[in-house]
């Protein structure tokens, strides 16, 4: 130890100076606004211009918007309403048609007394999509099966379902909570049983329908235990062949038997009764559901070795994106009924959702191809090399990062559809958007509304597609396996 | 094999459209056997066709279908209504989906003849007007040089303005709409000068304005729009039902039966026409194929052409129709039901 120092007077400070807060510049509020809003001259510029669109938008609408008439019988009730509370001339939102008619732009013209089998049809799909969507996580499983579950229920009671179909529900949803604390995957037999389900409650009619629809596919498998240890090919091509014979030539006939002998069923429900989001949605999900399958076949085919399905798959895309949805839709309904014998009601929602299904898993496809392509080659070999076959490859290896890569596109594809579900207003369907709203202008008491139907709609379309779009980011930052 | 599958199916497909094409046949037997109506309506359209809030149908053109329905099943609520837009109403019809189409169409000749339609007569006779705002100082369409004019494309009434506007040398600017509701929102929007469609459809428009009164409708009328019920070429007893049903509720009007007074009238009417009409006399409805009733259920149904115009459009609705050419013959009207006999 020197002692050089001994006389220097310490300089460093021994006591701590009291916190003092920051500059105001830079907290709070203030220091949020200079970096975010005011960080350069063209941002300020941008700012100021998109304030003076805001005071913009409340100058001609403000008042639209704050004098919005919800009780109201009728379009010139309203405006007495409006005149007498805000004086003469003032102008104002007519709700009240929302009010009056809300029950035509969810359900259409579905039996008012059966307006809760949609909405436990609904419920039971959110259920159904359990071990699909939220797979990986039990908090946000939680969270949401506790919603569909709460929300689905007083729906339900509050549209006076009756009691049965209340307990029906309460089981379905407790077996769920049970699956989705232990193993979710147990809930997987329902999901796949759901289409079927849902098709019988909305629809309604005789319970054997579906369950001899069932019955098509158990005796295809019967048929593969019992002939697969011959040969696989043949096995696998009679059983596909026996499930699709029972389906066009036996199941029909033996499900009208079986209801006579043992009637079973609930009230059945015309597809023209169908209308609003009601329909919307059952076309949209189910092209959904559809599509997405149909679109990776489409995609690995495209991307096949094999020169007959390469082409195949090519022609099918690149003449079903050539052709507006429209056309489709306009085949769909007019077209196929030149060729069907007058008679056969094929149905029109189905006829639709062939064909939306169809159009969406073209776009599917490339979407999907997109992916496929962006995987580097390596990943392709090292499956090749593990000894994979294609299959193996393809399911193990290629598509789970394809997919993943593809799922902002694949989402895209999905709004779009379901948005597009409202086109088929032009073959003489209600949809929400405008179907609906010209039938509701028909009425005498609403002739003459004009935007009030239109802002609801659109923003219950905003709430379904905001709704997809925060699930797919959800999804990508969850499968996300690299580090950056 | 794949091949040969396809073109089975295909061999399938086209024996069970031949089997079909030649089971087509009577449309009456095939309603009776389906114990309900298809009947093709508007999607929407003020007074003439109009789901409510729970879903049932009315209007001037669904009172029409359930007369058919009436005489032909013996109820009137045996009818599916099959909304048609424009674009599929003629299709639906000549493809069997619906048996009759009662969609305020316009009695042409091209489709009467080249769409292989038959109109089974005339419920509405209609005409193109013009709507414009009061301060805009026209009083005659002549006056409407240089207008801008709000039309619904795709219609007759975009065909016939140009022939108006032509005959008369005066130019106009077009403004494109889609739908009735799109016009009145750009004709309110000063988007346009003048609004043209049907004088019924125009009468509807203005009576729903908050200020009807600084509208007025031009006396002129530039079209005529017999609008009528038709059914498709080929099934002739079929076209007699519904050419006859309508007669039935015309005729009934300039009778006096009403849908008060048809039990009365069907026991005690001297009027020997009348009571050929609600079957109390003769066979009529055998011809037809139907009961003698079936003209006495079918005025029952809604009432007579008096009764169903008074209720759906008539001056006493919002719409306020006055009669005008849908007047009795005796009244100055076209309405003239041949006679029952």
């Amino acid at each position: 130890m020197s002692d050089t120092h001994a006389q220097t007077v310490p300089f460093v400070r021994d006591t701590m100076l009291p916190a003092a807060p920051p500059p105001a510049q830079q907290a709070g509020a203030v220091r949020w606004m200079r970096e975010n809003l005011f960080s350069g001259p063209v941002n300020t510029v941008l700012t100021l211009m998109g304030l003076a669109i805001i005071w913009f938008l409340y100058v001609a609408f403000g008042d639209w918007f704050a004098h919005s008439v919800w009780n109201a019988d009728s379009l010139p009730e309203c405006r007495e309403i409006i005149a007498a509370t805000w004086g003469e001339g003032a102008r104002g939102a007519c709700f009240a048609v929302i009010r009056e008619r809300w029950n035509q732009y969810v359900f259409g013209f579905y039996p008012s007394e059966l307006y809760w089998r949609p909405v436990m049809t609904f419920g039971l799909l959110m259920v159904a999509l359990m071990p699909v969507l939220f797979a990986a996580s039990l908090p946000v499983r939680r969270v949401v099966l506790s919603a569909t579950v709460a929300l689905t229920l007083l729906a339900m009671v509050a549209l006076g379902s009756p009691i049965m179909w209340l307990v029906f529900a309460i089981a379905i949803m407790a077996f769920a909570f049970h699956a989705s604390e232990t193993q979710i995957a147990r809930l997987l037999p329902f999901s796949v049983l759901f289409p079927l389900l849902g098709v019988w409650l909305l629809w309604g009619g005789s319970l054997w329908g579906p369950i001899f629809v069932l019955v098509g596919p158990m005796l295809g498998w019967i048929t593969w235990r019992v002939l697969v240890s011959r040969s696989a090919m043949l096995a696998t091509i009679l059983s596909v062949l026996v499930t699709i014979v029972f389906w066009l030539f036996v199941a029909g006939d033996a499900a009208g038997d079986a209801q006579n002998l043992l009637p079973m069923g609930i009230e059945p429900v015309d597809s023209s009764s169908f209308g609003g989001f009601l329909l919307s949605i059952t076309i949209g999900v189910a092209g959904i559901a559809l599509s997405l399958p149909l679109g990776i076949v489409l995609a690995l085919a495209r991307r096949s070795d094999m020169f007959l399905i390469t082409t195949l798959a090519v022609v099918f895309i690149e003449f079903i994106r050539g052709v507006p949805l429209i056309t489709l839709l306009f085949v769909a309904s007019l077209l196929l009924n030149y060729f069907l014998p007058p008679g056969t009601s094929f149905d029109i929602i189905l006829r639709v959702i062939i064909m939306v299904t169809v159009f969406a898993a073209a776009y599917m496809a490339e979407v999907i191809r997109g992916g496929l392509a962006a995987l580097p080659k390596g990943q392709y070999e090292a499956a090749d090399a593990l000894g994979l076959d294609y299959w193996k490859a393809q399911r193990l290896i290629i598509l789970p990062q394809a997919l993943k890569i593809s799922i902002p596109g694949i989402v895209s594809t999905f709004i779009g559809m379901f948005k597009d579900t409202t086109l088929v207003t032009f073959v003489g369907l209600y949809d929400p958007l405008k179907s609906m709203s010209d039938a509701v202008r028909a009425s005498t008491s609403w002739k003459g509304i004009y935007w009030e139907p239109y802002i609801f709609v659109g923003f219950i379309f905003f709430l379904i597609c905001f709704g997809m779009s925060r699930y797919s980011m959800y999804l990508e930052r969850r499968l996300q396996r690299d580090h950056r | 094999m794949t091949k040969s599958v396809f073109l089975g199916t295909v061999a399938a497909a086209t024996l069970f459209a031949g089997m079909g094409m030649a089971q087509e046949g009577s449309t009456l037997a095939q309603v009776k056997e389906r114990d309900e109506l298809n009947c093709g309506v508007n999607t929407g359209l003020v007074g003439f066709a109009a789901p409510d809030a729970n879903g049932n149908w009315t209007g001037f053109d669904v009172a029409l279908c359930r007369a058919v329905a009436a005489a032909v099943l013996g109820d009137s609520s045996k009818v599916k209504f099959v909304p048609t837009t424009g674009q599929t109403r003629f299709t639906a019809l000549s493809s069997g989906e619906i048996d009759v189409l009662a969609r305020n169409s316009t009695w042409t000749y091209s489709r009467d003849t080249d769409l292989k339609l038959d109109f089974a007569g005339v419920n509405y006779y209609d005409g193109q007007g013009f709507m414009v705002r009061k301060d805009l100082g026209v009083t005659s369409a002549k006056e409407l040089d240089g207008a801008t004019i709000c039309i619904q494309t795709g219609t007759t009434t975009e065909l016939n303005l140009a022939d108006y506007f032509r005959a008369n040398q005066m130019d106009y600017t077009p403004v494109n709409i889609d739908s009735n509701a799109e016009g009145e929102q750009q004709y309110m929007a000063s988007a346009c000068d003048a609004y043209t469609t049907d004088a019924s459809g125009l009468a509807a428009t203005r009576a729903a304005f908050a200020d009807p009164e600084n509208h007025i409708i031009l006396p002129e009328i530039i079209s005529k729009e017999p609008l009528g019920p038709a059914v498709r070429h080929g099934d002739n007893n079929w076209g007699d039902i519904v050419r006859w049903t309508l007669n039935a509720l015309v005729a009934a009007e300039e009778y006096g039966v009403t849908s008060k007074n048809i039990e009365e009238l069907s026991k005690s009417s001297n009027n020997p026409e009348v009571q050929r009409l609600l079957g109390s006399t003769d066979e009529l409805g055998a011809m037809l194929g139907l009961d003698a009733e079936w003209a006495k259920r079918a005025i029952q149904a809604n009432g007579n052409y008096g009764e169903i115009f008074a209720a759906n459009i008539g001056e006493q609705t919002p719409i306020g129709l006055a009669r005008g050419l849908n007047a009795q013959w005796t009244q100055g009207g076209l309405l003239y039901a041949p006679p029952f006999r």
